[in-house]
Formats: structure tokens, C-alpha cells, sequence
């Protein structure tokens, strides 16, 4: 890094302005939305684009919002299905990718192709069977078919990002650990486990987001008031309070709060993972 | 290569016991992988070939694919679905994805402070739900609140506003901008780690033959990120002819204002579940998802066999 050519100012500036000017149109509709889901109806619409007054504060939006829709239960019913997700998706990616990048059997190849299919067909495309599947066997309306769901969809990317950076384990590292008597079982979770961490970091963050954002399924498998996520509550209720624009504002705004939370606890990780592919 | 070699000569020798570990650690994956998504897909693929004559699931052959695309009605709607997707789509490969690697390339400016607040904020509408970004836009390109407008007149292009999400000709372009505004972060970071992963010995070697900047950005590293391109083009078109969920919190099922922005997952969404008067056909939804499948599976093949094969690969 210290040996590079020096950049001009002018050029750095020139950066500078670019990155800025997209990181405001980034940025700007989520500040608009969270100062204006603060104020009051007549503030919100006379001069929308000021930060909330003393004379203009309001919370009349949230007040709305928390007493007409069970927000806190969406929220926990979206928090379960991502983390147990997200868990199923790590434990059972990461063992078969360790499987298929460690030992060399018949099939193997066979088998990282089956896997790796899903990484392109999404499985939004079997639906219908899925309903059907899901209704036979008393699942529709649990957190338990979103759950089952999503590890099926998380597993094929897990697997291929896993198993590229469980190549990169050292041999040496495991045969070490075989001559200590270690099963395979142990050299997996003691040795190998460890040292893919930020590449699990990375397949957390990515299989999260598309969990935690999707409509589909929570709209399709589990649409009832108890199984509710909070994407599809927001949906609902937004729709049902279209005209009202201070829940709406607020809804929004308790919306975004725990991404934003998890975004800045995940963010680190994020970008660890992805430079740590990148120096491999 | 060489450690892949020495594990073969390894083998032979030793006669091993059945390894079950290999099977231990393989069954969890396979068994959800197949059993939630392979196995649903192909009874998908088959409940296409069948339909309820009588109240009875009766095999019919090809007849759901001739009303599909013989019957007036249906293939109107599937056609105007096609199309807008392949707009949508098209959109997407021309604003969000040079932009995105626009964005890449300015944050891989060596020695440039801030980088994780503007990779951090710029990334962060992907993260927001289809919900929250659809809500949010409609409240913004609202002419009843008037936030639009009035950003307009800053730039002078006041008169040019118009309730682009109520016409049916720039609802698609405004919605399809919607959804580049959020997924602009996904370009971004992987041809950002793209730039990342690419040695300083290549960068230096081409700064000490006097390539800087820009020429140096279209003829180092534009050859070397091409597969990260490649990978971020297959990316969007799998995503783009699966969406649904931006569609369906702007415009609703419906797709409005008359199914200007309809495209093929709120199709599928409408014929396989109903809407309002519509009643939900279920071998018709999987006649399109089976249709859809196809398109995909094609877009994936050109891109396996006809794209990534001949793309040249470069290690390090």
C-alpha cells in the first residue's frame, strides 16, 4: 500500500463529491421518512424536509402504530425465523461443504452440482408444490415452514462460499490434528470451524437479507396474525393506513430501527469476510 | 495441485472403512435441500402437465401451455408480463449495475478516508425490506406531499414532475428505478472485492509503466473484474424475473395502473393465488412458474456455457 502513486487533490476531491452526492440520494429517503414519522400531520406537510421543532414534535404516528398493530410480536416472530435460519443454514452448509471440499468420494462432483443448482433457480419457483407440501403436513401458519424454507434457500450459496474458503485450509493444520487422534468430527468443529469464520460471517449477512426482507412466503405460507413477520405486518398495516401519514411515517421508522441495529453490529463482519476473501 | 495428488497416492494403498462421516455431514444439507426445494420444483414441473377435470387432477399434456399462450385473454396478460420484465431487466443492466461498479471503482481509490461510511451507507437501502423502500418512494414521488417537486425546482426541472407511479407509461421506469436505488449495494461490493482481491504487484507494475487512473482502471482492472461483472449480470437477471415484492407493495397485485408494471412473479403471485374476483388456479400458477423456470434456466445456461467459458480467468 505505502508505495503507491500519490492521487492529486483535485482528483481525491473529485471522489469525494461523487461518493457524497451518492451517499445522499442513499441516505436521504430514510432521514425523510424517520425526522417526518416525529412531527406533527400539518408539519409533515407544510415543510417536510425540516428536522422535528419543539413546536412541530409529535408522536401521535407511533402511538397509533403500537396501539393498532402487535408490532413487538411481528418483530419477534421475524427475529426467530432469521436467526434459527440463518443458524440451520451455517451448521448445515458448513458441514457439507466441509464434506465436499475435504474428502474425495464418488459422487462428489455429482453432488456439488446438485447443491449448486439452487444458488441460480430460485426456489420461489415451486411455490405451488411448497403450499401443497406445507398443507399436508400442518405446517401452513407456523414459523416453522418459513424457517424450513429459507435454510433450503440459504444452504446451495453457503455451501459454495464455504467450501472455496475451506479449501484454503491448511492440510497440514488437519493431518496434525488426525495424528493427535482427533475424530473427523472434531477436526471439523475444533480446527476447521474456527478458521472459516469470517466466511460464515459473510453467508450470515447474505442469507439474512433476502430472510428478513421477503413477502412471498410469509404472504403465501404463514399470513396469519400469529406468524405475521414484521415485513408482512408493515405491509398490511401500511396498506390499511394509507391515508393516516403519521402511523405510516412511524410504522416505517419501526421498520428500519432493528436493520439499522443489526447493519451496524453486522457491518464489520461483513467487510472483514468480504476482504478476507479478497487477500485469499 | 500438488496436495490433491499426494492425497490420491494416499488413498490407494490403505483400504478404508466405510467413511460414514462423509455421509453424516452431508445428510442434513441434502435431505432439507431436496426435500423443501428440489422435490417441490420438479412436482411443480409435473403439476403443470395436469389440470381438475371434474374436480379430479387429470393428466392433460400440453392443454395448460395452449390456453397459456393460445387463449386470448392469458396470453395477453403473460406477454405484457414478459415484456415488462425484459424492460425491468434491461433497466437494471443499464443504470444499476454501471453505476454500482462506478461506485466500486471510486471507493478502491487507494488512500481514501471514509470508505466504510460511504460503503456503509450506500448499501444500506439493500438492506431495507421491499416494504420499507416501496412505501417510502411512493411517499416521495407523491404529488400530495410534494417532496418531488420541490427537489425538482432546486434543479429547475419543476414543470418535468408528474405522478410517474399513477401513468402507466413511466410507472415500470419508476419503479424499476426503485429497485436499482436499493440494490445498487450488491454490484458494489462484489466488484468492490473484486478490486480488492486484485495484487498490488499487477497495480504497480502498470504504474511503473506510466498507467494511471483511468486508463489504468479500463485496461488493468476492467479485464480482471470481468468475471465479477459476469457474475453480477447473471445475478440481476435471476433476481429480475423472480421479483415480486417491490411490484407488489407499489402498485399492488394488480400491478397497476393497468398492469403497466406487471411482471412475471406478481402473474404467477395473481394466477396462483387469486385476487380479489380472480379465483387462485393452481395448475395454471404452476404452468407460468414452470414457464418461468425455463426462462431462467435458459438465462443460466447462456451465461454457464456461452459467457463464463470463454471468459478468461486469471490466478494469481
Amino acid at each position: 500500500m505505502s508505495n503507491r502513486a500519490r492521487m492529486s487533490p483535485v482528483r481525491t476531491g473529485f471522489v469525494h463529491l461523487a461518493l457524497a452526492a451518492y451517499t445522499l440520494i442513499a441516505l436521504f429517503p430514510v432521514f425523510l421518512t424517520v425526522i417526518n414519522s416525529f412531527k406533527d400531520r400539518n408539519a409533515i406537510f407544510r415543510s417536510p424536509l425540516q428536522v422535528p421543532l419543539p413546536s412541530t414534535f409529535s408522536l401521535i404516528g407511533y402511538k397509533t402504530v403500537l396501539g393498532q398493530a402487535d408490532f413487538l410480536n411481528y418483530f419477534q416472530n421475524s427475529f426467530v425465523v432469521t436467526i434459527a435460519s440463518i443458524v440451520l443454514v451455517l451448521l448445515f452448509g458448513a458441514m457439507a461443504a466441509f464434506a465436499l471440499s475435504e474428502y474425495r468420494f464418488r459422487g462428489n462432483a455429482l453432488m456439488g452440482l446438485y447443491m449448486a443448482i439452487g444458488i441460480m433457480i430460485p426456489i420461489r419457483l415451486g411455490t405451488v408444490a411448497i403450499l401443497q407440501g406445507m398443507v399436508e403436513t400442518g405446517l401452513v401458519n407456523t414459523l416453522t415452514a418459513l424457517i424450513l424454507v429459507y435454510t433450503a434457500q440459504g444452504i446451495p450459496l453457503a455451501i459454495f462460499i464455504l467450501s472455496e474458503f475451506m479449501r484454503g485450509v491448511s492440510d497440514d493444520l488437519k493431518n496434525a490434528g488426525r495424528i493427535d487422534g482427533l475424530s473427523e468430527y472434531a477436526i471439523f468443529f475444533r480446527l476447521v470451524l474456527p478458521l472459516v469464520r469470517p466466511a460464515m460471517a459473510t453467508v450470515a449477512v447474505f442469507t439474512m437479507i433476502p430472510i428478513w426482507n421477503d413477502l412471498w412466503f410469509p404472504l403465501i405460507l404463514a399470513p396469519s396474525e400469529a406468524t405475521k413477520t414484521v415485513t408482512l405486518g408493515s405491509q398490511i398495516f401500511i396498506g390499511q393506513f394509507v391515508t393516516n401519514w403519521n402511523a405510516v411515517l412511524a410504522a416505517l421508522s419501526l421498520a428500519i430501527l432493528p436493520i439499522l441495529v443489526l447493519y451496524v453490529i453486522f457491518a464489520r463482519q461483513l467487510i472483514r469476510g468480504i476482504t478476507a476473501g479478497a487477500v485469499k | 495441485m500438488s496436495d490433491a495428488d499426494m492425497t490420491e497416492l494416499d488413498d490407494i494403498p490403505i483400504k478404508r472403512p466405510v467413511r460414514w462421516h462423509i455421509a453424516v455431514f452431508l445428510a442434513p444439507a441434502f435431505i432439507v435441500y431436496s426435500a423443501i426445494m428440489v422435490l417441490p420444483l420438479i412436482e411443480t414441473l409435473r403439476l403443470s402437465f395436469y389440470n381438475l377435470v371434474d374436480g379430479v387432477p387429470t393428466f392433460v399434456g400440453l392443454s395448460n401451455y395452449r390456453v397459456l399462450f393460445g387463449d386470448l385473454r392469458w396470453s395477453h396478460d403473460f406477454w405484457n408480463a414478459l415484456r415488462n420484465n425484459l424492460i425491468f431487466f434491461a433497466i437494471h443492466m443499464c443504470v444499476q449495475n454501471p453505476i454500482g461498479i462506478a461506485l466500486a471503482a471510486l471507493l478502491s481509490t487507494p488512500k481514501l478516508r471514509f470508505v466504510a461510511f460511504y460503503r456503509t451507507a450506500i448499501f444500506l437501502p439493500t438492506l431495507l425490506s421491499f416494504v420499507i423502500v416501496g412505501f417510502i418512494w411512493k411517499l416521495i414521488l407523491s404529488p400530495i406531499w410534494g417532496v418531488a417537486p420541490w427537489l425538482m425546482s432546486l434543479v429547475g426541472m419543476k414543470s418535468l414532475f408528474a405522478p410517474w407511479l399513477g401513468q402507466s407509461g413511466p410507472a415500470l421506469v419508476a419503479v424499476s428505478l426503485i429497485s436499482n436505488w436499493q440494490y445498487i449495494g450488491i454490484p458494489m461490493m462484489l466488484i468492490y472485492a473484486a478490486l480488492l482481491s486484485i495484487p498490488e504487484e499487477v497495480i504497480e507494475a502498470a504504474e511503473c509503466d506510466g498507467i494511471t487512473g483511468w486508463s489504468q482502471f479500463w485496461k488493468i482492472k476492467l479485464p480482471l473484474i470481468l468475471p465479477a461483472i459476469g457474475i453480477i449480470s447473471i445475478l440481476t437477471f435471476v433476481g429480475n424475473f423472480n421479483a415480486f415484492d417491490l411490484v407488489y407493495t407499489i402498485q399492488g397485485a394488480l400491478a397497476g395502473p393497468d398492469m403497466s408494471t406487471d411482471i412475471l412473479g406478481t402473474f404467477l403471485y395473481r394466477t396462483f393465488f387469486g385476487f380479489q374476483l380472480q379465483l387462485g388456479d393452481r395448475s395454471m400458477g404452476a404452468t407460468i412458474a414452470t414457464v418461468m423456470f425455463l426462462i431462467i434456466l435458459a438465462g443460466v445456461s447462456f451465461y454457464l456455457f456461452a459467457i463464463q467459458r470463454r471468459m478468461r480467468r486469471y490466478q494469481f
